[in-house]
Parts: structure tokens; C-alpha cells; sequence
């Protein structure tokens, strides 16, 4: 699949397309398919992201998860501070990027 | 130390102003991010990999405690509770925000600090000697020059778009301490046979894909002619530097390829030129500079007598503390290495008592270094042990000074966008797992790069770690044998890389076989250089062989 990702241009926080939005959780991205550039222009042009770019990506079981190892660092947050992560209570949330 | 003057102040005012609105037309949409980003990092801002980052200039490492102090505000106020010092004796900020981003300016500039050329192909903080002022070993305090240098170098209009990033360190010590070696320009202030000061220049060093070590292309430049010197050095690098491949668009590259005598021999043709044109700044200048880097008020009478009773602090003395150029002071280095620890990151609240303890016991001034920790340059021997005690309950009393736990870790793909394999992890790795052994193997530098760009300093290290990519999985190749200082040299890789847990276990082995061979007082790097590299890569590669 092709997930679509960028960064939020006021707060710089990573965010995902979700079909109709951007979200801060890489279990909402949707496959955009071959349409990825096209709506990150859109999107790039309206200021809602800065800095999109397609990544592949793979369905796991809570979802859609990138398949390179920086993507998935940048879905979670710094492994090394898991307090500073989207999933600050799961001690073991690092598994999931590695 | 050095303060802002009325130009000083009003020309970092200015920027702020012109940052903040051009953040504001970028966020009204009457500018695009491709038009924002050179500006953006014309002023220290990224786009990482989570988030803005933000890098700070410390001109030469060297703080006061009000702007120490603001450093720990600023990351309270606008970030997560923390920063990293980085090698370029900088701080950066991970997670700021763009519409945030002016005020943190507006903050810094009200502090006399910014973050202007921290980012860009232009001349970046210059860095120096963290122990200026204080060392025994220093002819002079090598700050006052390496301020001209900011100022030469800010906003300098024909060296604002170079082929690439350009660095400078000045040190004035024949110990250098601050890797001079391994800079697009590094000048150390010497004496001829005359007893006259004067620069040495060595031009084209650097690490990153191409390590290379800067050869000496003038032995004495006059000091009231250092700044043309180097304009003339820079202005050749600028006509003649490749810019169609970034990858080979650094000075050394240049140095390189059109040989040191034909380089230098351009060099001097277009210093001869300059100095008709009278470009360098009056010499009152830098009696101006100068007489803000005067010795601070030391007490005559202060003991130099030292209660070593504490064996836990006898040790730290040992390890982080160095001589003092005057009697009953001593500089002390505050290890950001603990155990464990994220190198070079430091808690708000951190920062914050650092710059009380410079206050109250260092003549209101702090040191960062290029190892991505903190200096006391100036602190009374009767106030050590009170001082240690305070650090010590602060979780910054880690006795390990260019030791192995000492590591030099650049973010790596925990944060950086331009990593291909995660730092601190391994540092953190190392760290745990040699700190028994450490007092044991005494000084060995290591430095950890998540990749090529050697943030990490990995072939100065004498032991030295590069992350790569392989195939979407991250690996570690294994150096030995750099350095950086007089004896400067590149590290050499073992071979083969290992995964995370494997490059633990060769450092492990690494170590183990120096302490198994070493002679006498041999460090690490000594018995290396004695041995070469074939022992040391059997025994780490020998089990991996076996099975």
C-alpha cells in the first residue's frame, strides 16, 4: 500500500492522510494509491501540511504501519523517548518500530 | 566575556523582526515552502524528523549563566522539557513549533543570543577551545579572535551562499582540544622565533563521506592580518568550489583535488590582493573585543590545597577536572553521560542549575564542548566539593571524562531526518554495559554517527561507530584508530558490520583484548597504533567466525 505523509505546517507534528484529513495516528492512514502526489499538492497548496511525500507501507494487525524502519520512528516518536511518544504508557511501543 | 554592543544588539533585533514576518507570510500563504525554507534555515529552523527543530548558536561554546538559564527556560516554555548540546558546542531544540518559533528568537536575542547561520552553506558557529581562558597550556584566550570571526562572518554578504556549509575552530593551545584539524579552516594562534602572535592555518579538513585531515598551508599569518588571511582562503574556495555535486562541494574536496601548493599558491595571490584593499578590521576592534576577555577577578589567596577525603569525589576530581592557569582554580567538566543516559541531552531543570552553579561559583560562565558537555572554567578548589555535591544530586556527577562512557552520539534516526540508523540506543548500550570496566580501560573516545554526515565524529573516534542502512535494516560498521588533536587521525574500519546488539558486544571485545595486550600506560589509541589492526579484528571477529 501507499500511505501519505507530511508534516502539520504550524505545529511541525507528523501527520497522516486519512482519506479525508490528516491525522496524528499512522493507524488512520488510508492507501492513496496512485493518487498520493496529487492530493499532496492539494493539500501542500492549502497549508494544511508542509513537506508531503507517498511511502510504502504494510497492513499489520493495528493497522497500516510503514514499511522503513525512519517512517515508523517518525509514526511513533524518538525510541528512546517513549515518555515523549504517542503511546507514552506502552513500555514495550518501541517493539512495534523495530 | 563578550557583550553585545548597540550594533550587536540591533542587527539581531532586526533579524528577529524579519524572521517573524516571514513566518507570518508563510502562514497567511502569501509565501510557499519553497520560497520559507531557505529562510527558515538561515535561522536555525529544520523540519526533522518529528517535528521543527531548532539549533542555537553558542559562539565558541562559551555562555553566561543568564543565557544558560534561558536555555532551560526556552525548553520549558516552547519544548518538551529539554535540549541537546550538540559538536558544534550548539543546543538544539527537537519539537518547536514555526508560529512559536519568532518569540523564541525574541527570547534568545534578549539574552544577546540567535540562531542565525546555524543552518546553511555559509560560515557556522565558530567553535574553540572549551578550556579558553583557563587552560595552563594557552598562549592566549583564542576567543577573542574566533569572535572576530562572528563577527567577519555574519551576514558576511559574498560568503552567505557558498558551495557548501563552512566551519572554522581557533585554538591557542598545542594541545588542541577542539578536533582544529577536522575543520573547513582550522587557525592555531602560535609564537614565531620572533615571540611575535600570529595564526597557522590549516585548510580543507573535515569528516563526513570524505574524512580528510587539514594540511598546515601557512605557518604564521600575522594577527592584525588573520581576518584578510582567511577571506582570501574563503574566496578561492567560493570561485573555485564544485557546487553541481553536493557531495563534493566542500573545501576539502577543493584542497584535494587542485593539490595544497596549487591552493595555497591561489591563496596567497588573492591575500596579496587584499591586503591593497585594506579589509581588515582596525585593530581597536579587537582591543575592544579583547578587553572583554580579560581574566576575571580571581582571589590571590584562594588555597590550592585539595580534600580528596571522599573517594567518589577524588575520583571525579581525577577524571573531569583539569589544571588551572591559576593557582587555587580548577575547570571542571560536567559530564552529560550518564549511564545510560541520551548524550549531550539535558532536562530543563538541568540547564537551569547549571547556570546557577556558574553564577555562584564560576564567575557567572560556562563552557559547552564539541563532547557535548558542560565547562566550569573558573571554580575556587575550596568551593569543588560543594559544588560536586550539588551536580552529584542533580544526576550530573558521572565520573567519566574521555572515558567510554564519555560518548559522542550525534540524534541519529531518533530524530534526524538525514540518519539511516539510530545513535543513542547503541551509545546507551555501550555505556551500560562497559561501565564496570571503565575506570579500568581509562581514556578511549568514542563516537557514534547514525550516518555518513558524521555528526557523531565517528573517525576521530578511537573507537568510532557509523550506522548504515541495509536493506531497510540498520547495521553498524566498526572504526579504530581516530583521533582528533595533535596526533590527529582517521579511524580505519574493522570490517564486516554488526547489528545493534552485535557492535555492543565488539566494542566489548575490542576492549578486552587492549586490556589483554596493553603495555604499561598504554591507552586504547597507543596500543592500537602499536599492534595495528589485525589483532584487534581477529579477536572481534572471532567467535562471529567460529560460528
Amino acid at each position: 500500500m501507499k500511505i501519505l505523509t507530511g508534516n502539520d505546517l504550524k505545529s511541525g507534528a507528523v501527520t497522516w492522510w486519512d482519506g479525508s484529513g490528516w491525522s496524528l495516528h499512522v493507524e488512520h492512514a488510508v492507501d492513496v494509491g496512485e493518487h498520493g502526489d496529487d492530493i499532496a499538492a492539494r493539500e501542500n497548496a492549502a497549508r494544511r501540511v508542509v513537506a508531503p511525500y507517498v511511502i510504502d507501507g504494510e497492513v499489520g494487525p493495528e493497522g497500516p504501519r510503514p514499511a522503513h524502519i525512519k517512517d515508523r520512528i517518525r509514526a511513533l516518536g524518538p525510541t528512546v523517548r517513549l515518555d515523549l511518544s504517542l503511546k507514552p504508557a506502552d513500555a514495550n511501543a518501541g517493539d512495534w518500530v523495530i | 566575556m563578550y557583550q553585545y554592543d548597540k550594533f550587536d544588539q540591533a542587527l539581531v533585533d532586526a533579524r528577529v523582526a524579519d524572521f517573524r514576518d516571514q513566518v507570518r507570510r508563510r502562514l497567511d500563504g502569501s509565501m510557499t515552502e519553497e520560497q520559507f525554507r531557505p529562510l527558515r534555515l538561515m535561522n536555525g529552523l529544520y523540519l526533522q524528523l518529528h517535528a521543527y527543530m531548532l539549533r542555537v548558536a553558542v559562539p565558541y561554546g562559551t555562555l553566561s549563566s543568564a543565557q544558560m538559564r534561558m536555555l532551560g527556560d526556552i525548553a520549558d516554555k516552547y519544548d518538551r522539557g529539554y535540549g541537546h548540546f550538540t559538536t558544534r558546542q550548539n543546543i538544539q531544540y527537537n519539537w518547536i513549533k514555526l508560529e512559536e518559533a519568532p518569540d523564541i528568537l525574541a527570547d534568545l536575542a534578549s539574552v544577546e543570543m540567535h540562531a542565525i547561520q546555524t543552518s546553511g552553506n555559509c560560515i557556522r558557529n565558530t567553535t574553540s577551545d572549551q578550556y579558553a581562558g583557563a587552560a595552563a597550556d594557552e598562549l592566549v584566550d583564542p576567543r577573542p579572535y574566533a569572535e572576530l570571526i562572528r563577527q567577519w562572518s555574519t551576514f558576511h554578504p559574498e560568503f552567505s551562499y557558498l558551495p557548501r556549509k563552512f566551519k572554522m575552530a581557533v585554538i591557542a593551545s598545542d594541545t588542541d582540544r577542539a578536533a582544529m584539524r577536522l575543520h573547513d579552516i582550522g587557525i592555531q594562534i602560535v609564537r614565531n622565533a620572533a615571540g611575535e602572535l600570529g595564526c597557522a592555518f590549516y585548510v580543507g579538513g573535515g569528516m563526513g563521506r570524505t574524512p580528510m585531515i587539514a594540511p598546515l598551508i601557512r605557518e604564521f599569518v600575522p594577527l592584525d592580518q588573520f581576518i584578510t588571511y582567511s577571506e582570501a582562503c574563503l574566496r578561492v574556495y567560493n570561485r573555485h568550489g564544485r557546487r553541481d555535486n553536493k557531495y563534493k562541494a566542500r573545501i576539502k574536496i577543493l584542497v584535494h583535488e587542485l593539490g595544497k601548493e596549487e591552493y595555497t599558491r591561489q591563496v596567497e595571490e588573492e591575500f596579496a590582493h587584499l591586503l591593497t584593499q585594506n579589509i581588515e578590521p582596525p585593530l581597536a576592534e579587537l582591543e575592544r573585543i579583547k578587553a572583554q576577555f580579560t581574566d576575571p577577578a580571581y582571589d590571590p589567596s584562594a588555597p590550592d590545597a585539595l580534600d580528596r577525603s571522599d573517594p567518589d569525589f577524588a575520583l571525579w576530581v581525577d577524571n573531569n577536572c583539569v589544571t588551572h592557569k591559576q593557582p587555587g582554580y580548577i575547570a571542571a567538566t560536567i559530564s552529560l553521560k550518564p549511564v545510560g543516559g541520551i548524550p549531550g541531552d539535558a532536562t530543563s531543570d538541568q540547564i537551569r542549575l547549571m547556570a546557577g552553579l556558574a553564577k555562584e561559583y564560576s564567575f557567572d560562565e560556562c563552557r559547552v564542548t564539541h563532547a557535548q558537555n558542560i565547562v566550569l572554567p573558573h571554580v575556587r578548589k575550596v568551593d569543588l566539593y560543594t559544588l560536586w555535591q550539588k551536580l552529584d544530586a542533580a544526576g550530573l556527577g558521572t565520573a567519566n571524562l574521555d572515558q567510554i562512557g564519555d560518548i559522542i552520539a550525534c540524534p541519529g534516526l531518533d530524530y534526524c531526518s538525514l540518519a539511516n540508523a539510530r545513535s543513542i540506543p547503541v551509545a546507551q548500550k555501550i555505556s551500560e554495559r562497559m561501565a564496570a570496566k571503565e575506570q579500568e580501560i581509562g581514556e578511549l573516545k568514542l563516537k557514534i554517527s547514525g550516518c555518513i554526515n558524521a555528526c557523531g565524529h565517528h573517525h576521530a573516534g578511537h573507537i568510532g561507530i557509523l550506522g548504515v542502512d541495509r536493506k531497510g535494516v540498520e547495521n553498524y560498521q566498526l572504526l579504530l584508530g581516530g583521533c582528533e588533536g595533535a596526533d590527529t587521525s582517521l579511524g580505519t574500519i574493522t570490517g564486516p558490520g554488526f547489528d545493534e546488539d552485535g557492535i555492543v558486544g565488539a566494542v566489548e571485545k575490542a576492549t578486552d583484548f587492549y586490556l589483554a595486550n596493553k603495555q604499561g600506560s598504554e591507552r586504547f589509541l597507543d596500543t592500537y597504533r602499536r599492534l595495528g589492526m589485525a589483532p584487534f579484528k581477529e579477536a572481534i571477529y572471532a567467535k562471529e567466525n567460529a560460528e
